[in-house]
């Protein structure tokens, strides 16, 4: 097989998995743009390509709704988590004390946890406090997948970064306080983005918690919205409509693939192949 | 977990320095935060779970709850609900694995190697990895679904309803959860592949071997350790599965899996007290899988944390 040869073989093959990657996709953008009784033409492509279930979805104030529920726990809980986690992480990476073990090992444990396993005593627990089917009722969780993720992220990062800057600044005088945040903060910032993006993907992504701990449109998340979706009528299954909520939460998502597509793998591998 | 370049040889005990107490206090003050807020979210919760798994108590009826011991375990474990949704989930968590570990091999393979177009390709498989689980169930659903779908229509099935019995639904659920979670496993095993020393498939190539030959005596035994943290990270990630399990079936012909079990007992019923003992169950296989999985691969674990 000539070099030639052999460098086509793995194009095609780098096109298949584009196929893999985006046929779903593909799919569920042309099942939105099908009109009326054309949903059930059971084809891969509309008859006639329409903007219909996209007005629908838009107009529903439940979905808007889900939307900046989403938007806003997740935010809230990626800036929290990801604020906790760069301390720890810091302390992890470049401090001597005991314990480090102690606090590496316990998000390890956590990042292995069956997340439902929160959802009995949480519910319970939600009900008596009058947390239940609030934004705080499910910021909360969050941090208990958010967090460990986080620090693992982020100590596998700090680590790359050269230890002599900082001794350099403490040599100058800085405490080891302004030799984290003068000298360690620029250098760290790449990383904390990668893990922030990493973990805002985790919080957008529960299921578990957005349905079991809400029950309005008052905190109901995204993904939970789309499970409960009912659309125009109580009578016909909104397959299609469903289909354009999907895209709407999807182009989000995919826009911070395209920008952050490096730091997204680099941030998957680094915590856990080498963390 | 962590390893350090700068490690005090613990036979020499050095003097504990003003400097010395005070990076260790500074160190603590810093985990500290993070440390409860774990501690708090899970740590505390879990012992709630057990606290009401030994209770009789349903929240529509709050008069008759009493502390019955392990009344709620026995009745978990004598039915035999719960060990079909155990075989259940354990065959999705097998399949899927399986074929994801092929799947995601083949991909990392092409990504390593693939020269025209690698940036886009790597692009594109972070497409199923960033999107939401259950709007890849809907996909997928929608696909095979008998009215809306292609899939009938595609391969001549005519009326054939997928959701209809046991193993197609299975297969169906399966197929959402490989697309959805290939693209991370194959980006764990491409690190890998990245840490196979060039220079001995290079002399592997001038004695002979032939490809297969150098995939089975070189790649893989030089990238166990990638290869293990993939397999450990998604088969607990498999054994939790609910989301799509939820959009696609919601647990009809018998597709109903452990977590969904403790979802149903728990919302659905709101046995309190059941639900619990079925969580803390769950908890404790997730632990025996870890434990297997870390004492069988100990020195490639370790050896994952020693390469740095």
């Amino acid at each position: 097989m000539g070099r030639g040869a052999s460098k086509a073989l793995w194009a095609i093959a780098g096109v298949l998995i584009i196929v893999y990657t985006l046929f779903p996709v593909a799919w569920i953008v042309s099942l939105s743009f099908k009109k009326g009784s054309d949903v059930q033409n059971q084809q891969f492509f509309p008859t006639e390509w329409s903007w219909e279930n996209y007005k629908t979805v838009l107009d529903s104030g439940l979905f808007t709704s889900a939307l900046r529920n989403s938007i806003g726990i997740s935010l809230i809980s990626t800036v929290v988590s990801v604020t906790l986690a760069t301390f720890a992480a810091y302390a992890i990476a470049r401090l001597e004390f005991s314990g480090k073990k102690l606090v590496l090992s316990m998000a390890l444990a956590i990042a292995m946890f069956p997340t439902i396993s929160l959802v009995p005593p949480l519910f319970d627990l939600w009900r008596t406090l009058g947390l239940y089917d609030t934004w705080i009722g499910l910021i909360i969780p969050y941090m208990s997948f958010t967090l460990p993720l986080s620090i693992w992220t982020l100590s596998a990062f700090f680590r790359e970064i050269p230890w002599e800057m900082e001794q350099a600044a403490q040599v100058d005088g800085a405490t080891p306080w302004q030799a984290f945040r003068k000298v360690i903060v620029p250098l760290a910032a790449p990383g904390v983005f990668t893990a922030a993006i990493l973990t805002f993907f985790f919080a957008w992504n529960d299921f578990v918690f957005g349905i079991s701990l809400t029950a309005s449109d008052a905190a109901r998340p995204v993904p939970a919205a789309l499970a409960f979706f009912t659309g125009e009528s109580f009578f016909t299954e909104p397959t299609a409509a469903i289909a354009a909520a999907a895209v709407v939460v999807t182009i989000p998502v995919i826009v911070l693939v395209l920008l952050f597509q490096r730091k997204i793998v680099a941030g998957l591998t680094s915590g856990a192949v080498k963390g | 977990m962590t390893t350090m370049e700068r490690t005090v040889p613990s036979t020499v005990k050095p003097r504990v320095t003003d400097r010395a107490r005070h990076e260790r206090r500074l160190g603590w003050y810093l985990c500290a935060p993070a440390f409860f807020v774990m501690l708090a979210v899970t740590a505390y919760p879990m012992l709630q779970a057990v606290w009401l798994s030994l209770q009789s108590y349903r929240i529509t009826d709050p008069q008759s709850r009493r502390f019955v011991w392990f009344d709620n375990y026995t009745m978990v474990l004598s039915d035999a609900l719960w060990w079909r949704d155990v075989g259940v989930t354990v065959l999705i968590t097998v399949i899927t694995v399986v074929v994801e570990l092929i799947i995601g091999f083949a991909f990392a393979m092409v990504m390593h190697r693939i020269l025209f177009g690698r940036g886009f390709v790597r692009t594109a498989i972070l497409v199923p990895y960033g999107i939401i689980t259950v709007v890849s169930a809907f996909a997928w659903r929608f696909a095979f679904a008998p009215d809306s779908g292609f899939v009938n229509s595609w391969f001549g099935l005519d009326n054939y309803d997928f959701f209809a019995n046991f193993w197609s639904s299975l297969m169906a659920i399966s197929l959402s959860e490989i697309w959805k979670t290939t693209p991370f496993m194959s980006l764990l095993l491409l690190a890998g592949l990245a840490q196979v020393p060039e220079e001995l498939q290079e002399a592997a190539k001038v004695d002979g071997a032939t490809w297969w030959q150098r995939l089975w005596k070189v790649t893989v035994p030089n990238m166990k350790a990638a290869i293990m943290v993939a397999l450990l990270f998604r088969t607990l990630d498999a054994y939790r599965i609910f989301d799509s399990v939820f959009v696609m079936t919601n647990g009809a012909q018998g597709t109903e899996t452990v977590s969904f079990l403790a979802y149903r007992q728990m919302i659905t019923r709101t046995a309190v007290g059941l639900g619990s003992a079925v969580s803390v169950l769950l908890f404790l296989t997730v632990v025996l899988i870890a434990f297997v999985f870390i004492k069988l691969f100990r020195t490639d674990l370790s050896q994952v944390r020693g390469d740095r």
